[in-house]
């Protein structure tokens, strides 16, 4: 579904990505994991058109998108849930669910979403009406995820869902991104610190180490590395 | 007391003004953060453009001052999009000091291309729409006042059911909070830039031909200082705040009305500018602003 090809991507004059490759097949829940300042999020920002990559290709349904601004691909079925969730704290919740699916005109399909979306977060129905500003950070990332379900994604982005939020709302989070896939049928790209908790999530992975992939394996192989335990898994 | 509501009167349509004017400011810095200088010469060419099409429609009569209205609306909106095509559009990325003097620069051509074409002399504007004196005790109420007052509501109102009840009226305040975000759920950023200057221009050539209205003399160089005085409003109500716009906007026409009618009158022009002083040193966030509130 996703096939990046040897992609290199810089900010000015610094280097984050130096020549990265990786494929996501449809159906899959691939997890990219890296220490900060790895190049994770960057690698993320390149898929979905928010920087653009000095040299390689970016494929999506075998299609070469690279270069296409992020709106046009989320018109093509990809969704972002970027790190730190930018919901528009300044929209009510609804507001924001709606505009999740800004390029979606039927309106009874944007309906029946929103209910897709409420069943899986009934937290975020509850709280509608309020300003997304004065959510909790894990009601704000239920509201990002739920955002971008609303565009009806084929292939979901996840950078650091678990970020900042209590463990036991973390493996809630989890479970639901884990029903998103086998439910849905979403392809799903994740990226998190948590590697444990992602890799168990996972069927594949992708260590990447200052800009370079270092490993590619199953999600279980990682977990039994020596050298994954040792850095990303705590031992 | 009837000298207090007279002058009362007169404020809150200066005011009204002063707040369709505003609002285009806000509305740029929302979506682009920053002054758009160019806004006090849109207002000026949106009373021109009443002033050529009035003899054709019809003015004196109600529905003709409404389609001038519209016209010069129209008018203005149209120059709003084209400046922000050619002129910002393509330093998007770039510093904002380079697009504020860019906008300084579009001000400038603006007010020369007006006295080119328009004239350098001044013009008097017509009465576009009927125009009567009422008489409510000692208090002399102008139909000018009330259609100024009137057409700023309804134009106030017809803003809020766009932006809190429209798609890309949503869309623009989900830009103006975060563009990034906004172009991950799907919104081309570049439209909604331009559906905003469309709208906060279109605001001003309302302005421009109420201004004309109340002080019937039209000139290329008119825009600069209700457009300042509008932008002091609009930093006064919080820049980026719609609401703080209409309410600065109100403030500053009553402050000065009321300032006018006092030995400080010759004054007048300075007080907005003591406000902005003020403000900056005070409170910079404006009466409506706040800081955001942010969670991670
Ligand atoms: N906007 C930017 N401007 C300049 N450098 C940047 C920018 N964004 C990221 N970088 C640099 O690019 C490199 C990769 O950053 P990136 O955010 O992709 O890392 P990450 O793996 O997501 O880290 P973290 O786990 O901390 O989120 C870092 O060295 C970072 O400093
Ligand atoms: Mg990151």
């Amino acid at each position: 579904m996703l096939e990046v090809q040897d992609i290199s991507v810089g900010y000015g004059a610094i280097a984050a990505l130096h020549g990265v490759s990786l494929r996501v097949g449809a159906g899959e829940i691939v997890t990219l994991i890296g220490g900060n300042g790895a190049g994770k999020t960057t690698t993320l920002r390149a898929v979905s058109g928010l920087v653009k990559p000095r040299s390689g290709r970016i494929l999506f349904d075998g299609r070469d998108i690279t270069g296409w601004p992020a709106h046009r691909l989320v018109a093509a079925g990809l969704a972002h849930v970027p790190e730190g969730r930018m919901v528009f704290a300044n929209l009510t919740v609804l507001e924001n669910l709606r505009m999740g699916a800004y390029l979606r005109r039927d309106r009874a399909e944007v309906n029946r979403s929103l209910g897709h979306v409420y069943r899986v977060f009934p937290r975020l129905e509850e709280r509608q009406a309020q300003p997304a500003g004065t959510l909790s950070g894990g009601e704000q990332q239920m509201l990002a995820i739920g955002r971008a379900l609303m565009s009806k994604p084929r292939f979901l982005m996840l950078d650091e869902p678990s970020l900042g939020i209590a463990p036991l709302l973390v493996k809630s989070i989890f479970e639901r991104i884990v029903e998103i896939n086998r439910d849905d049928g979403i392809t799903i790209l994740l990226v998190e610190q948590n590697a444990n908790l992602a890799l168990r999530v996972s069927g594949r992975g992708y260590v990447l180490e200052t800009g370079r992939i270092t490993l590619a394996d199953t999600a279980a192989a990682l977990q039994d590395n020596p050298q994954v335990r040792g850095a990303y898994l705590g031992g | 007391m009837s000298e207090f509501l007279q002058q009362l009167l007169n404020g809150i349509s200066m005011g009204a003004i002063y707040a369709l004017i505003a609002l285009g400011y806000t509305m740029v810095y929302g979506v682009l953060r920053f002054i758009n200088f160019a806004h006090s010469d849109v207002f000026m060419v949106g009373s021109f453009a009443a002033f050529h099409v009035a003899p054709r429609l019809g003015s004196g009569a109600v529905a003709g001052g409404m389609a001038i209205l519209c016209v010069a609306m129209a008018a203005s909106a149209l120059l709003g999009m084209a400046i922000e095509k050619l002129a910002y559009k393509p330093l998007r990325g770039r510093s904002t000091l380079t697009v504020l003097i860019t906008a300084i620069g579009v001000s400038l051509l603006l007010q020369n291309v007006g006295q080119k074409v328009f004239g350098a002399e001044p013009k008097a504007f017509p009465a576009i729409f009927p125009s009567r004196t009422f008489h409510l005790g000692t208090v002399v109420v102008n139909s000018t006042q009330l259609v100024t007052i009137a057409t700023t509501l309804l134009l106030l109102a017809a803003l809020h059911v766009v932006v809190h009840h429209t798609r890309v009226g949503i869309a623009m305040r989900a830009v103006s909070f975060n563009a990034t975000a906004a172009s991950l759920v799907g919104i081309n950023n570049d439209r909604i830039i331009s559906f905003t200057f469309a709208l906060g221009s279109a605001l001003a050539g309302a302005g421009g031909v109420l201004y004309a209205l109340n002080y019937p003399s039209i000139d290329p160089l008119m825009g600069t200082l209700p457009g300042l005085k509008a932008f002091v409003a609009a930093v006064l109500g919080g820049i980026g705040n719609l609401a703080g716009a209409a309410l600065g906007g109100l403030v500053i026409g009553l402050v000065e009305t009321f300032v006018s009618g006092t030995r400080l009158s010759t004054y007048r022009d300075a007080i907005a500018f003591g406000i902005l002083i003020a403000i900056l040193l005070f409170r910079p966030a404006g009466l409506l602003g706040r800081d955001r509130v942010e969670k991670v």
